[in-house]
């Protein structure tokens, strides 16, 4: 009998919790997937979002965009998708995982980077200098921004003779750490992480024309799975607020609706 | 075959390696588990838990300080320099460094529990024969550690087989290199190329099974023997 009465204030409990999770007056959380270049930028984003939710929470899962892409489709607990390429979340929603349609929030940018030289004079050519050991790049298989830096080697006809210094990261903040410890004396790396106080001034960076490579447009989505999450829907108009754009800009992004900086 | 010409590539570079530091690894650890299981010096603690930290650590760890340390501004890097074979991460030399460093429990604690259970009296008999004590290594506590030296081997290589945080971290992943097995599958997974992930991930469950079954299947017949 007093066992049976147990159960019941156990099961009392649960749903008590369970009505506690769902009420939107309670405190609601949402988990990101997010690219491996959006780091220091959404970090930033999501600390200038918490002030306007203070008692919501909101996790970032950082990682390439076709890790998350997999991850999603099996199931995992993403309630939005941040995708260096807007051909991942457009294949979800195929595939009948997203919520909403593809929001470019930004297009990318590949920079020439070094923590050991000064990058600021270089261009592609530079990197067939004899002390240039080892140039470090995404990997071109699975990383978007891999993938542009291949087109930018190959447009500017250097892919060849380039190609035996590569070493290959498996995400642009890999790639980066190839570079900052000094094991590569060159990366290709994105702008944003490259205007990151951690890294920038270390060996200053070059900008790598957009003209030689396809744009890098990014995209990002609501799950099915958040589909009525009020939190994951605040989030995603937040991305398109002043507050927002300014902290993108910031990081080197382009932005849908604007032109490059330069 | 129905592995693709990079697949073979990454398991052939794969074997290599293994077999390259189980073959260092004998060299290296037998002497540092013959030191561990005769001595009485307060060392021997001290060294034991610093040779089983790859046991515990997470290959993310072992990883990080191995490419700092190997690299261009850290000590390994100079002292490679100094030798005039400079930095060694992204070369096949330098993944060998970081698996002798992550396999050294796997051929030194299975040695020094066999050269524990030979005790003092077969040594000491050999030497009121008048074997030196390098004889007496080589005739004596050698052919009664022999089975200790199989699983220590086996474990080795097999565990180097295994590696992937460290070589993933340290080897930037260069085809005939250091793109072993497991990063090849990893990227296989990664390129949402299931398929050819699949026969590649395969192999290494047949090779570890099979691997595992010699060493089950052989070690009750030494505990017979024994």
């Amino acid at each position: 009998m007093k066992q049976i009465t147990t159960l019941k204030t156990i099961g009392l409990l649960f749903l008590t919790c369970t009505f506690l999770n769902v009420s939107p007056a309670y405190a609601e959380k949402i988990t990101i997937a997010a690219a491996a270049d959006m780091k220091y930028a959404m970090k930033d984003i999501v600390a200038a979002f918490q002030q306007t939710v203070p008692k919501d929470t909101v996790e970032v899962v950082y990682g390439s965009s076709g890790h998350a892409f997999t991850q999603i489709q099996q199931g995992a607990p993403y309630d939005l998708y941040f995708a260096a390429d807007i051909n991942y979340p457009r294949e979800l929603g195929q595939k009948g995982f997203a919520a909403t349609e593809p929001k470019l929030y930004a297009i990318g940018r590949i920079t020439l980077w070094s923590s050991s030289r000064n990058a600021t004079t270089m261009s592609l050519k530079s990197l067939l200098a004899q002390d240039i050991e080892h140039v470090a790049i995404a990997n071109p298989k699975h990383a978007p921004y891999g993938k542009r830096a291949e087109e930018a080697l190959r447009a500017s006809g250097l892919w060849e003779k380039v190609e035996p210094k590569l070493v290959y990261g498996e995400n642009i903040v890999q790639t980066a750490q190839f570079v900052q410890s000094g094991n590569a004396q060159v990366g290709i790396i994105a702008l944003s992480l490259v205007l990151n106080p951690e890294l920038a001034g270390k060996g200053g960076y070059w900008l790598i024309p957009d003209s030689l490579h396809e744009p890098l447009e990014q995209a990002f989505i609501i799950t099915k799975r958040a589909e009525n999450n009020t939190l994951a829907q605040r989030f995603a108009k937040y991305m398109e607020s002043k507050e927002a754009r300014a902290i993108m800009i910031r990081y080197g992004f382009v932005l849908p609706g604007e032109t490059a900086a330069k | 075959m129905f592995l693709s010409e990079s697949d073979l590539q990454a398991i052939w570079l794969t074997v290599q390696l293994a077999s390259i530091v189980t073959v260092l690894l004998l060299l290296l650890g037998t002497p540092v588990a013959w030191w561990l299981a005769r001595t009485r010096c307060w060392l021997k603690g001290p060294v034991g838990a610093v040779l089983a930290l790859p046991l515990v650590l997470p290959p993310s760890v072992l990883g990080f300080y191995l490419l700092l340390a190997m690299g261009p501004h850290g000590p390994l890097g100079h002292l490679t320099k100094l030798l005039g074979f400079g930095p060694q991460p992204f070369t096949f030399w330098g993944l060998v460094l970081a698996s002798v460093a992550y396999s050294m429990p796997f051929m030194v604690q299975p040695l020094q529990n066999a050269f524990e259970s030979i005790g003092d009296r077969p040594l000491e008999v050999a030497a009121t024969l008048g074997a030196s004590p390098l004889d007496a290594f080589f005739t004596v506590a050698v052919p009664l550690a022999l089975p200790g030296f199989l699983t220590a081997s086996i474990l080795t290589f097999a565990h180097t087989v295994g590696e992937f945080g460290v070589v993933l971290m340290i080897g930037g992943n260069l085809p005939g290199i250091t793109r072993v097995a497991s990063v090849q599958i990893y990227d296989h997974v990664e390129a949402l190329e299931y398929g050819q992930a699949h026969q590649l991930a395969a192999v290494m469950v047949f090779f570890s099974f099979l691997v595992l079954l010699v060493l089950y299947a052989w070690r009750p017949q030494t505990q017979k023997a024994g």
